[in-house]
C-alpha cells in the first residue's frame, strides 16, 4: 500500500480542539466534520486540501481531548497519512482504531516542508520526499498493531478473532 | 524486576504474575465510560459487531453532560441517540439531566470507581480516578464501543515518572497549584505514554479533591494515567461514597522509573498558565498586570466542594468587578446541593456571579459561557489551547480557585494571598 500527495505542515502540540473545535462536535458525521478539519490552526486548509494529500507536524500531534472526531475529520478531509516526530497517545490509538494510517520518523516531519511532493510505502515504512530528493525509515508499527491496521480498524479486528 | 503501581495493576487486569515496560498486554476492565459527545460515536461503531449486546450492563456508564441540557438540536440528537442506547441495553449507570453530574466528579461521587481497578473512558481526563488508586485512561470512541462489547482492552505497558512530593503547600495553595507547577516543569509532553506515580508524606496534606484535580490533569503532561497511593484519606472516601471492595496496589521497592522529581509543597505559590498551553506557567508573583473579562469556577478538574468552599470563603462579602462575567458550576447535583445548603451558592450570588446547572460547558468552548475576539478568561479548567473557550483570539488564564476567586474581585489576575 502506498500514499503520495502534497504535504501540509504544522509545528508543535497540535490539539484535537484546532483539528475540530468543539463547536462542531454536535455532529458525528465525517463529511461534515470535514468540512471545519484544522479551521482554529489553518483556515483555508479545507479549501487547499485534496484527496492522497499528507500531513506532517513536529512533537505531540493530536494531544488534549480524546475526540475521534479528529483522526476522523482528517481522514474524511482526504489525508492519507499523518507523519509526526511523536504522536499523543490517544490520537494514536484512535487512528490506528479507525484506520487512518500514522508514521512516527522525528528525521522526515522536521526536514519535510509544506508543499512537498511525498511518497509513503506503508509496507517498508519509507518517507520518500520527491520535491527534495530525500528518503526516510519511518518506525515500524508492533505486528499486533499491523493486524488491526491490515483489519481496517479495531472492531473489525475482533469481529475476525 | 519491580514493578510501578500502575504495572501491578495492569499485572492483576491481565491476569500476569508481572509485566514491564513496553509489553503489549489485554487487560479486563472494570468500567467503561462515555459521555455525549463520545458515546454516540461508539455506539455507531457497535452496530458494526456480529452481536448487539454489552458485556456487562453494570460496568458501563454513560453521562450526559457535555453539551447538556441540550444546546442545540444536533445536541439534542445526540444525547437522545446515547439515551435510547441506554435504555435498550438497560444501562445501570446512565445518568440524564436531573442525576448527572461531571463525569469525572460524577463517577466517584457514586462509588463506581475505586481503588485497584481498571477503566477507560471516552474522555481523554479519565485519568481522575488514578486519585482513588485506580488505572484509569482517557481512549476514544472504538476503544469504548470494543470495552463496551468486550469488556477488555489493550494496552502498551507505560514505564513511569516518580513525584516525590514532600511539605505541606502554604495558605491557598492547592493540588491545582500543585499540577500546574509540574506540568510547567516537564511540558505537556513530559509524560508522553507514561505513567505519573505520585508519591511522599506530602501526599497526607493534599485532600481527596485536591488529588482529584492533580490526576485529571495528568493528561494535560501527555500522561497515560497518573496515580496516587491508597491512605486513610482515600479509605475514608471510598467508605462513604462506594460499596465495591478496593484492593490496595504498592509499587515495588525496586520499581524503576524513567525519572524522579522531588518537590517541596511548601516552597509553590498559587501558579497560572498563560495561553496557549498549560506548560506556560507561572508563579503568581510573577504575573503582570492582566484585565479579564470572564471568571469560570467549575470543570471536572476544579468543580467540587472544597473548590466552591474556597472560592465562597475568598468571594465573601464581597462584588465581582465591574464588567466582568463570573460563572461558577457546581459539578454535581449532589455538591449542587451541598453548596446550597451550605450557603456558598448565597454568597456567589450576591456578589454577582452567576451559577450554573452541572455541565462541561464553557471548558471546552460547548456553550455557557464562550469568548469573543479578545477577550480574556481566567478559568479553573484544564486547557487553555488556542480557540478553546471560543473565538481563535481568546484567552484563557488557567488557574485554582482561589486565585479565580481573587481575580473575581479585582477583574484583574490576582493573588488570593493579598484580599
Amino acid at each position: 500500500m502506498k500514499a503520495h500527495g502534497t504535504v501540509h505542515k504544522y509545528g508543535d502540540n497540535v490539539d484535537t480542539d484546532v483539528i475540530i473545535p468543539a463547536r462542531y462536535l454536535n455532529s458525528s458525521d465525517p463529511a461534515e466534520l470535514a468540512k471545519n478539519c484544522m479551521e482554529d490552526i489553518d483556515p483555508d486548509f479545507v479549501n487547499r486540501v485534496k484527496q492522497g494529500d499528507i500531513m506532517v507536524a513536529n512533537k505531540n500531534f493530536g494531544c488534549g481531548s480524546s475526540r475521534e472526531h479528529a483522526p476522523i475529520a482528517i481522514k474524511a478531509s482526504g489525508i492519507s497519512c499523518v507523519i509526526a516526530e511523536t504522536f499523543a497517545r490517544i490520537f494514536y490509538r484512535n487512528a490506528i482504531n479507525i484506520g487512518l494510517p500514522i508514521i512516527e520518523c522525528p528525521e522526515a516531519a522536521k526536514a519535510i516542508e509544506a508543499g512537498d511532493e511525498v511518497e509513503i510505502d506503508f509496507d517498508s515504512g519509507m518517507i520518500y520526499d520527491k520535491t527534495k530528493g530525500t528518503e526516510y525509515k519511518g518506525q515500524a508499527f508492533p505486528p499486533f498493531m499491523q493486524e488491526i491496521i491490515k483489519a481496517e480498524g479495531l472492531i473489525n479486528y475482533i469481529n475476525n478473532k | 524486576m519491580g514493578m510501578t503501581m500502575t504495572q501491578k495493576i495492569l499485572a492483576a487486569h491481565a491476569g500476569l504474575p508481572s509485566v514491564e515496560a513496553g509489553q503489549l498486554i489485554e487487560a479486563d476492565l472494570d468500567l467503561v465510560l462515555g459521555n455525549d459527545v463520545t458515546t454516540p460515536v461508539a455506539i455507531h461503531e457497535m452496530d458494526k459487531f456480529k452481536a448487539d449486546k454489552v458485556f456487562d450492563k453494570d460496568k458501563i456508564a454513560m453521562v450526559l453532560d457535555h453539551f447538556t441540557p441540550n444546546k442545540d438540536i444536533k445536541s439534542a440528537e445526540h444525547c437522545k441517540c446515547v439515551r435510547e442506547y441506554a435504555c435498550a441495553h438497560n444501562i445501570t449507570n446512565f445518568f440524564d439531566v436531573g442525576e448527572m453530574g461531571i463525569e469525572h466528579a460524577l463517577l466517584p461521587e457514586k462509588g463506581l470507581i475505586v481503588a485497584g481497578e481498571t477503566c477507560i473512558g471516552a474522555d481523554s481526563h479519565t485519568c481522575t480516578y488514578g486519585a482513588l488508586g485506580a488505572f484509569s485512561t482517557g481512549v476514544g470512541s472504538t476503544d469504548m464501543a470494543a470495552g463496551m462489547a468486550t469488556g477488555k482492552a489493550w494496552f502498551k505497558v507505560p514505564s513511569a515518572i516518580k513525584f516525590v512530593l514532600t511539605g505541606k503547600p502554604g495558605k491557598w495553595v492547592s493540588g491545582k497549584d500543585v499540577i500546574l507547577h509540574i506540568i510547567g516543569l516537564i511540558g505537556v509532553d513530559g509524560a508522553l505514554y507514561k505513567s505519573m506515580e505520585f508519591v511522599g508524606d506530602g501526599i497526607a496534606n493534599l485532600s481527596m479533591d485536591d488529588r482529584f484535580s492533580m490526576a485529571n490533569m495528568a493528561i494535560e503532561a501527555g500522561a497515560k494515567n497518573g496515580i496516587f497511593p491508597v491512605d486513610d484519606q482515600t479509605i475514608a472516601y471510598m467508605k462513604e461514597h462506594s460499596v465495591k471492595d478496593y484492593t490496595v496496589y504498592e509499587a515495588d521497592e525496586d520499581a524503576v522509573y524513567d525519572e524522579t522529581y522531588t518537590i517541596d509543597l511548601g516552597t509553590l505559590e498559587p501558579t497560572v498558565a498563560f495561553p496557549h498551553l498549560p506548560e506556560n506557567t507561572k508563579p503568581i508573583s510573577e504575573v503582570p498586570e492582566i484585565k479579564i473579562d470572564q471568571v469560570v469556577i467549575g470543570s471536572c478538574t476544579n468543580g467540587r466542594i472544597e473548590d466552591l468552599r474556597v472560592a465562597a470563603k475568598i468571594l465573601e462579602g464581597k462584588k465581582c468587578a465591574k464588567g466582568l462575567r463570573v460563572i461558577v458550576i457546581p459539578a454535581t447535583q449532589a455538591i449542587y446541593l451541598q453548596a446550597m445548603e451550605e450557603g456558598l451558592l448565597k454568597t456567589f450570588i450576591e456578589a454577582g456571579a452567576v451559577v450554573s446547572t452541572p455541565t462541561c460547558g464553557p471548558c471546552l468552548g460547548g456553550h455557557m459561557g464562550i469568548l469573543a475576539a479578545g477577550e480574556k478568561a481566567v478559568a479553573t479548567t484544564n486547557r487553555n489551547f488556542v480557540g478553546r473557550m471560543g473565538h481563535v483570539e481568546s484567552e484563557i488564564y488557567l488557574a485554582s480557585p482561589a486565585v479565580a476567586a481573587a481575580s473575581a474581585i479585582t477583574g484583574m489576575i490576582s493573588d488570593p494571598r493579598k484580599m
